[in-house]
Parts: structure tokens; sequence; C-alpha cells
């Protein structure tokens, strides 16, 4: 029967848990209709702007960005786009630490927020290191007689360019992308966190 | 060479205040991030039709 097969049981135990008027609702509340509750959506905006303008710095290599004047305008849009994306978030960060938002069963998207943060904080290095440029070389310079003295140089050399891009274009983004994607959806199955006095305590759920 | 609306070639000024330095890039941003934050606490939001009329809580579990 197909109540038995495995993808039904997937399909009726994904609908349960993810609806779709909550990963796409039409309304928000009317305390959401303030400035500060922009600076989520205004973070993901930038986030496609990086790996946009980071897709076409790498289709096309540092001999392009380093000399042609398209190259350095691409340039120029990836750096000023995480230089947003930090700006935004933390903002979002200072926001949501503001009003609590851990509260009402928030604490998993409170804490993936904060791992996004650090695969942020890991990517954006990466992304110094392999710049090639005197800027890359004192970065990773500097950065290696750092990782030497907390003990962790035998497992990070920041001289290692390779290594650097590869975390940079692949792994590094990957989990980001992974990691914001589960974000945006416990935000939306949980819903936006109301503001302090607004909130009532509901049976289950911790204030 | 292009020209660039702000002269960068030359050693960044740092501000400091005892064993603390900041540069002032460094500061310009922050400063520019607690101004946005606080704006964006104080400017109206405009009006839309996207949100509910009732400040009720909404509350999953």
């Amino acid at each position: 029967m197909s109540s038995q097969s495995w993808t039904g049981r997937a399909r009726r135990a994904t609908l349960e848990k993810f609806k779709p008027e909550d990963l796409l609702p039409e309304e928000q509340p009317a305390y959401v209709a303030s400035w500060v509750y922009v600076f989520g959506v205004a973070t993901i905006a930038a986030l496609v702007m990086l790996i946009a303008s980071g897709l076409v710095l790498t289709l096309n290599g540092p001999a392009w960005w380093h000399t042609s004047s398209v190259g350095h305008y691409v340039n120029s849009v990836h750096l000023w786009s995480v230089e947003l994306f930090f700006v935004f978030m933390v903002v979002h960060l200072w926001g949501k630490f503001w009003m609590a938002a851990w509260r009402g069963r928030r604490l998993a998207t409170w804490i993936t927020g904060v791992v996004a943060f650090m695969a942020s904080i890991m990517t954006a290095f990466t992304g110094y290191l392999i710049q090639t440029n005197f800027d890359s070389q004192w970065i990773a310079s500097e950065a290696k007689d750092g990782f030497n003295s907390m003990g962790i140089g035998a497992y990070f050399n920041a001289l290692n360019t390779g290594q650097a891009i590869l975390l940079h274009v692949s792994l590094l983004p990957l989990a980001l992308g992974g990691i914001v994607a589960w974000h945006i959806i416990l935000v939306r199955r949980k819903g936006v966190v109301p503001p302090i006095d607004n909130d009532v305590t509901i049976e289950g759920s911790s204030k | 060479m292009q020209l660039a609306l702000i002269n960068l070639n030359h050693p960044a000024h740092y501000f400091s205040f005892g064993p603390f330095a900041i540069s002032g890039g460094n500061l310009a941003i922050i400063i520019a991030m607690c101004v946005i934050f606080i704006a964006a606490l104080f400017i109206p939001f405009p009006h839309s039709n996207n949100f509910s009329q009732d400040d009720k809580k909404e509350d999953r579990k």
C-alpha cells in the first residue's frame, strides 16, 4: 500500500512538521512592522549578492579581478557585500539579543544564528587569505603566528593558500548556506519572536 | 591608476585609550552600526497590509 511506503511517510512527516502556511506566510503580527525586524532579511540579501559576485570571481580568477575594470568592480561588489553582510548581521544580533529572541522555545533558532555567525567569520577570514595580493600575504603570516600561539597551527596552516581557496569556495559556503537555511526554516516554524512586553506565558513554552 | 574619492595610500590612523586602540575605519563602522540600530528602533515603519491589525501575541509551539 502507498500509505506504507517510505516516500508517503516522509511526505506526511514533512508536511506535518513544515506547514506551507508557516513557511510562506502572507501576514505577520503587528509588532513585526518595525525597522529592527528588517536586518535578518537584509543579511540574507547581502549573502545572495556575496554568492553571486563570488561565483563570477571564481569563474574568472585572480588575473581577471586584479587587472580588468570589470574585475575590479566585481571584486569591490564582493568586498562591500561582505561589509554590509556583517553590519546587517551584527545589528540583527543586537536586536535579537535585546529582545531575548530565544524565548518561546526558540533556542535552536538562536543557536543556529550563533553557528552561522561563526561560520561567516571563518568564511570571511579565508576570503582575506585568497585575495592573492600583499594584503593577503600579510594577513596569512600574522594569522599563522596567531594560530600557532593557540596550538592549532598543526591542523590549520594559514599560509596554505590552496587549502584556504577550497575552504572559501566550497566547504564553508556550503556549511554557511545550510545553517542559514536551517535558521530561516526555524524562524518560519516558530514565528517571529514577540516583544518582551507582548509576551504571554503559554502552556509548554519557556519565557 | 584610478583616482579614489579618499586617499587610502597611507598608514591607518589609530585612536588610543590606554591599552585599547582602534583604527579610524573600524571606529567609524561601529559608530555607524550603533546609529543604524538606534534609528531602526525609532523611525516609523511604512504602513502595509501584510501585518495583522491586532497586536496579540503569535507564539507557535
